[in-house]
């Protein structure tokens, strides 16, 4: 299967949705806090009107917090209809991949990775990894 | 135009509408001669329109539709092919159907229109015999308004054209968008202020008075009076009154009250239900009303009106009244509560138990009312839209249901407050008030009972529930000053304490995912001024979740010992009997339960009589001994009246619990007899007024440790005096 990947980047290893659930991208809006929620929701935003959860994809994938001064972007993805905003470090390209690049994760990979992570396309010079959108918004 | 039933101007409104799709579907026609779906589409609205005018007996407007029916049915089934000659008497049909409906406008009768012309030439289409027409064009027979056209046009225009339908979603979309440009207007409004050009401070202001007449304008569109839902009652009514042989008037007023539509949608049936149940229920029969004094024509009033940013719709009747001892007895009896429980509940909470699912009052099943849509469903669907509903009752003078019901569900009033930082909004509905202390005060008047905080709100004791700590964040407040947002929800009343006020506003509410719903502490989330998300509290999960099970009670309790108090002026008594005909009225306030005990189950301790009662030791106090009369109650078991402050009880004796009294009771301290305040005149009898102090202290002189507990109660009642 050939695709088309958004990238993102996130404690700099360089992640991939599909670009057909990609609505847009966005540079960082004011969020507000959800008390008593699960770590990886970082809040709720306000996009043209609609409120939008925020999924802080460092917490979901069992990352290190990113540092208090790095305002992070905001990816918009569609969730089953619903507009999902995915909280990244930094915003990459649009890359178009080839399923014969294409391998799933390793075995080693254990953890919340291992239940987002479709698996991993390898670049020329990096991996490329394949976030399930469906599991990286719900878990 | 006054005179012209609703109905009949919902039928011109939309028979106009169809007759122009008609018209566009004719000529479509003639390009397309054999399209079934036009033919169709034809064929259903002259079926629309003969039907309602037969229904509404518009006999000519009937018989033209009828012919015309026929002719579309054979052309749709292919029986019959479409000629330029059907085509126009069709359009001559359709122009008749026209003339009939101006003349039903302006006159309110169909006129003298002459029909049998169009009837003939479809009728004769119909029966082959193709007489070729005079007048083959379409036009028709010299309309019998004509006389006056222009003021034909204008009635028109005033039903059919002065309204439009409105797509609701559409309406949604725009509400949204103009929620956007008050956001964007208040950014714009902000850089202009800091900004020097007042060009451009001229400019953002008009913006802003625009926006807002313009928000309020969008929200009106979706505004209906509750007319439109009462209209249809007066009929409902007067078929239940004659079905049960009822004389019933009805008396509606604020029938102009607005509300949205949606939410006129869902008030729907369960008004209709209230009401049936009103005329079915509550208002006895002729016989029964002038037996009992009344006038034998039994009052329905429906009353609507705005009240704290909602709108309270009331189903009044003068009918006989709910008897709370019926209520509970049933209760019991389905086993939907026990005895112990309904001791605690005051009167008013007992009706309330109509709404539990599985309870029906009627005592006979009547095809009326027992269509098995009971109370419960009604306020199902009553909380369904955010309302609440509640029920009054005075036996012998009547019951008030009453329902709250949001204006709109889009947008609530809401009060803003700040905690830790964050701002949360809480819907008006169940704030009760705010209560600011500053350090001083709170030091002192917060207190503490077993690690809860109390706040003694008028004496009673207000669990306070700290929103900080519920949410886990840490409160940025620590100059010592509370504020505390009074709240009921679920028929207790907690305090909730914040950080900051902010202010009241309108907010829109935006619904939330499943996820953050499953919280239990959320109801949604709405975008404030700033253009921020702030989260809306969910009173009543908030009220489940802080208190617990039996703070709930206890508070049930208080709330209804405060209701009392804050209705001021006139104390609610409870009459009870004591021997020798004399009837002695205890401030109900004081009273924490009735019981029936067994005779045998009093001990003694010293001199001193107690009773086991729910583990604790309670002392005794025979009230006819206590004021000099002699029991006239045999049997082996006592009825009591248990008071109780804090930890502390005493049971009082009585010989019968005789009624519980509402009414303003005008003390008199003529008689100045020992364990008396006085006398007073209660439903024509006199009796005397219990000192209550005086009565505890004779059966427990320790009763008043904490003195100040009674101190409140006591001034009361010596206002009374």
């Amino acid at each position: 299967m050939s695709a088309r990947m958004v990238t993102f980047t996130l404690a700099g290893h360089l992640y991939g949705v599909d670009v057909h659930a990609v609505q847009e991208v966005l540079r960082g809006l004011p969020r507000t806090r959800i008390p008593l929620a699960p770590g990886g929701l970082a809040g709720l935003i306000n996009l043209r009107g609609q409120v939008l959860s925020a999924v802080d994809l460092r917490a979901q994938l069992d990352l290190p917090s990113r540092d208090a001064d790095q305002e992070p972007m905001l990816v918009v993805i569609r969730v089953v209809g619903e507009p999902v905003a995915l909280l990244v470090d930094t915003i990459g390209s649009v890359v178009d991949v080839d399923a014969d690049q294409f391998e799933p994760p390793p075995d080693t990979l254990s953890g919340m990775s291992r239940k987002v992570l479709l698996g991993a396309y390898k670049l020329e010079h990096r991996l490329l990894l394949a976030l399930d959108v469906e599991r990286a918004v719900a878990a | 135009m006054d005179e012209i039933d609703e109905i009949v101007q919902e039928f011109l409104v939309e028979s106009h509408e169809n007759l122009d799709q008609l018209d566009r579907d004719l000529v479509a026609l003639e390009r397309e001669p054999g399209s079934r779906d036009l033919l169709g589409s034809i064929f259903r609205t002259i079926h629309t329109i003969k039907g309602t005018s037969g229904f509404l007996a518009f006999g000519n407007l009937e018989s033209v539709t009828h012919v015309g029916e026929n002719l579309l049915a054979r052309l749709r089934d292919g029986k019959m092919s479409m000629t330029p000659q059907t085509t126009d008497v069709l359009l001559a049909m359709v122009d008749t159907v026209r003339e009939l409906l101006a003349a039903i406008e302006a006159q309110g009768t169909e006129g003298s229109v002459d029909v049998t012309a169009v009837v003939q030439r479809i009728s004769s289409i119909l029966d082959g015999t193709t007489t070729p027409d005079p007048e083959p064009s379409a036009e028709p027979e010299p309309p019998a308004v004509a006389a006056e056209p222009g003021e034909e046009i204008v009635a028109r225009r005033n039903v059919a054209d002065s309204s439009i339908r409105v797509d609701v979603e559409l309406l949604d979309t725009l509400m949204r968008l103009v929620g956007e440009l008050v956001l964007t207007r208040n950014q714009i409004v902000r850089q202009a202020g800091e900004q020097e050009g007042l060009e451009l401070v001229r400019s953002a202001q008009r913006l802003n008075l625009i926006a807002t007449e313009l928000q309020e304008g969008v929200m009106r569109t979706r505004m209906q009076p509750i007319d439109h839902l009462w209209s249809k009652l007066p009929r409902v009514v007067r078929d239940l009154g004659a079905t049960c042989g009822k004389q019933v008037s009805l008396a509606m007023v604020g029938r102009e009250t607005e509300l949205d539509r949606s939410l006129l949608e869902s008030v729907k049936d369960p008004l209709t239900h209230l009401v049936r149940n009103a005329v079915d229920h509550g208002l006895e029969s002729p016989q029964d009303r002038v037996a009992a004094g009344k006038p034998a024509e039994g009052v329905l009033t429906l009353r609507a009106y705005h009240e704290g940013g909602q709108v309270v719709v009331e189903v009044c009747d003068d009918g006989a009244g709910i008897d709370p001892d019926r209520i509970a007895a049933k209760a019991i009896d389905k086993g939907l509560r026990t005895a112990a429980q309904l001791a605690q509940l005051a009167p008013t909470d007992v009706l309330q138990l109509i709404f539990l699912p599985g309870f029906s009052t009627a005592a006979a099943v009547t095809n009326v009312s027992g269509r098995g849509v009971g109370m419960d469903v009604v306020k199902t669907n009553i909380e369904s839209i955010g309302g609440t509903i509640e029920v009054e009752s005075v036996i012998g003078r009547g019951t008030t249901c009453r329902l709250r019901i949001p204006l709109t569900l889009a947008i609530v009033p809401a009060l803003t407050v700040e905690c830790a930082g964050d701002r949360y909004a809480i819907p008006q509905v169940s704030l009760l008030e705010l209560v600011a202390l500053d350090a001083d005060r709170a030091a002192t008047a917060v207190e503490d009972v077993n690690g809860a905080s109390v706040y003694r709100l008028r004496g009673a004791l207000l669990p306070l529930v700290r929103l900080a700590d519920v949410l886990g964040v840490e409160s940025d407040r620590s100059d010592g000053h509370v504020l505390i947002a009074v709240l009921q929800a679920e028929g207790k009343r907690f305090g909730l304490v914040i950080d900051r006020v902010l202010s009241t506003e309108e907010i829109v509410v935006k619904p939330l995912g499943a996820r953050l719903k499953a919280l239990g502490t959320y109801s949604g989330a709405t975008i404030l001024g700033d253009g921020r998300v702030a989260l809306i509290l969910d009173v009543q999960a908030l009220a489940r979740r802080a208190l617990t099970a039996e703070a709930l009670e206890r508070g049930a309790a208080s709330v209804a010992a405060e209701t009392q108090r804050a209705t001021g002026e006139h104390l609610r008594m409870l009459v009870a009997g004591i021997g020798g005909g004399r009837r002695v009225a205890i401030p109900l306030s004081s009273v924490a339960r009735l019981e029936s005990i067994a005779a045998s189950s009093i001990e003694l301790v010293g001199s001193r009589e107690v009773v086991q009662y729910r583990g604790a030791i309670l002392p005794l106090l025979r009230l006819d001994r206590h004021l000099g009369a002699t029991s006239e109650r045999d049997g082996d078991d006592l009825v009591v009246v248990v008071y109780s402050v804090g930890s502390r009880s005493v049971a009082i004796v009585v010989d019968e619990i005789i009624d519980i009294v509402d009414e303003e009771a005008d003390v008199h301290s003529d008689v100045d007899d020992h364990g008396l305040l006085g006398s007073a005149l209660i439903r024509d009898r006199i009796v005397e007024v219990l000192d209550v102090r005086a009565a505890i202290l004779a059966a427990d002189p320790k009763f008043y440790t904490a003195p100040e507990a009674e101190a409140g109660l006591h001034d009361q009642l010596q206002e009374a005096v």
